[in-house]
């Protein structure tokens, strides 16, 4: 499915990281990255596993700290904040994870309404009933408030997921690897979902992938984490229209794989 | 070229400050150390997880309860059992119930009761705190601006330090038990004639030494479940050691305590 067109507003920067960096023991990861994201684009970060686009997306939600660089979110610098201020400003990110991590010892309805009646104490019964079921209904599982997370399939729990962190209605989403260890018709719906996402909920998002139809599906800008730097930027085809062998070579495996 | 001893001993290359492994024992007795602080600071400021600790210390205690109660009753009717030969020998039989319930209320409640919590109990914190972590929902409840720590850490920590002296006290009573049906079997003692016996033998000292060693006992085994689970890595590998480790430790470190206990105790007496 092409990605159906929407407004970026390029005057308005959600996210702004200047000279991050980031190691853990010898190991540089980050050296040095510079982003913007702005309000309502679709943004694919692409690279290799391991090159740290998940250690990026954690710094940017405050699961990490970074060695050196700023990292501004919303207009706060997400280092200097107060823990009760960093989570005031975490009500505004949603955050997908890779294994969609989901709590086992809680049903679906239990898995959506536990940030609800954490943060939005002064909801009532039916009001959170109308938000679970409005988010299920969104990600299309609707059927599933009862189930647990193990009866789920992979393609399911990532919507769950999904559902999860769109039940605070956030601004920014962050997707770590939607697509990893889906078949290629879930990826589709993944895609799709993370498209009907933007339109519905109006979010700005940061895509981390390897998966090139997932880039090319979602992504409004796409970047390629190189060597712990962003080498190339710009639309998909931008990105791909080089002769470095290693973006190349990124290309071709994908495909052919 | 150097050698690898050289190496390591040079200026430049040292990262050690005593040894590395010393380095690596004092490492971790500090992260240890800022986990308790952490509790300590965590669980007098809001927001207040009751709900949580409630459904933990139905977990911790009254799950426990068959477990708890098979075991206190056996080792009451065995420990009656295996003491009446010596006693008998000086034809001392109707001190068995002094001797059982000095021997139940001082140690053997409670080192019993934190010996099978920290079975059962430690090693399902473990598990459960290390399987949250491999698979990303500390770190999910984190982004969803809940404290994990106070969520998943305070609750289990206060559900043990009060569900195991509750524990205790219930094992003391169901162990002497065992020991009323054996000694009533064996010697036709009547049930107030032995309690009798029983109370006059233990002083109000030994129940409340006994309760202070649980409570402490509850919080060493909460605490270490809980670290152990927290801090696991290494994917499920990581949380079978978690588990492993918590009961292990949390032995260990109960009868260092109930050693350490004894010689306290006996200064009051």
């Amino acid at each position: 499915m092409k990605k159906p067109p929407h407004q970026i507003d390029k005057s308005q920067k959600v996210i702004e990281i200047e000279g991050l960096r980031k190691s853990f023991g010898d190991l540089h990861v980050l050296r040095g990255v510079d982003l913007d994201l702005y309000k309502g684009e679709n943004l694919v970060i692409l690279g290799k596993s391991g090159t740290g686009k998940s250690v990026l997306i954690k710094i940017i939600s405050g699961l990490l700290q970074q060695d050196e660089g700023r990292v501004n979110v919303l207009g706060q610098d997400v280092n200097q904040l107060k823990p009760r201020d960093l989570d005031q400003l975490r009500l505004k990110i949603g955050f997908s994870f890779q294994n969609s991590a989901l709590y086992d010892s809680m049903t679906i309805r239990e898995n959506l309404e536990f940030p609800l009646v954490r943060n939005l104490r002064n909801l009532t019964r039916k009001e959170i009933n109308e938000r679970v079921e409005r988010v299920l209904d969104a990600v299309g599982l609707l059927q599933s408030i009862n189930q647990m997370p193990s009866e789920l399939s992979g393609g399911q729990r990532k919507r769950i997921g999904i559902a999860r962190t769109l039940i605070l209605t956030p601004e920014i989403m962050l997707y770590d690897e939607p697509t990893a260890g889906l078949d290629p018709i879930t990826c589709i719906d993944i895609n799709n979902l993370i498209n009907e996402v933007q339109e519905r909920f109006h979010t700005s998002s940061i895509i981390i992938t390897h998966d090139l139809t997932c880039a090319k599906t979602v992504g409004d800008r796409v970047v390629m984490l190189l060597d712990g730097q962003f080498q190339r930027q710009g639309t998909f085809e931008e990105v791909f229209n080089t002769q470095d062998e290693r973006v190349k070579l990124f290309h071709d495996y994908n495909f052919i794989d | 070229m150097q050698s690898k001893d050289q190496d390591s001993n040079s200026p430049k290359q040292r990262d050690h400050v005593i040894s590395p492994k010393l380095d690596r024992v004092f490492a971790e007795l500090y992260r240890i150390y800022q986990f308790i602080a952490r509790f300590f600071k965590e669980v007098f400021l809001p927001p207040y997880e009751m709900r949580e600790v409630i459904r933990q210390c139905y977990e911790v205690g009254v799950k426990s309860l068959p477990l708890i109660s098979l075991t206190g009753f056996i080792i009451g009717i065995v420990f009656t059992n295996q003491s009446r030969p010596s006693l008998a020998e000086f034809g001392a039989t109707s001190w068995l119930p002094s001797l059982i319930s000095i021997a139940i209320v001082r140690a053997l409640a409670p080192l019993v009761t934190a010996l099978i919590a920290a079975g059962r109990v430690g090693s399902n914190m473990g598990a459960e705190l290390g399987s949250m972590r491999v698979t990303e929902q500390i770190d999910a409840m984190e982004v969803s601006a809940t404290n994990p720590f106070k969520f998943l850490v305070v609750t289990r920590v206060l559900a043990t330090t009060f569900m195991i002296p509750a524990l205790m006290m219930y094992v003391m009573l169901v162990a002497l038990l065992g020991g009323f049906l054996n000694i009533n079997a064996n010697e036709q003692t009547s049930f107030t004639t032995y309690f009798t016996q029983v109370f006059e033998a233990i002083s109000f000292l030994d129940i409340f030494s006994s309760l202070i060693k649980s409570v402490l006992f509850g919080f060493t085994i909460g605490v270490v479940g809980c670290y152990k689970g927290y801090f696991s890595s290494k994917g499920t590998e990581g949380v079978g050691k978690a588990a492993n480790s918590s009961v292990v430790t949390a032995m260990f470190l109960v009868f260092i305590e109930e050693l350490l206990a004894m010689q306290v105790i006996n200064l009051f007496r």
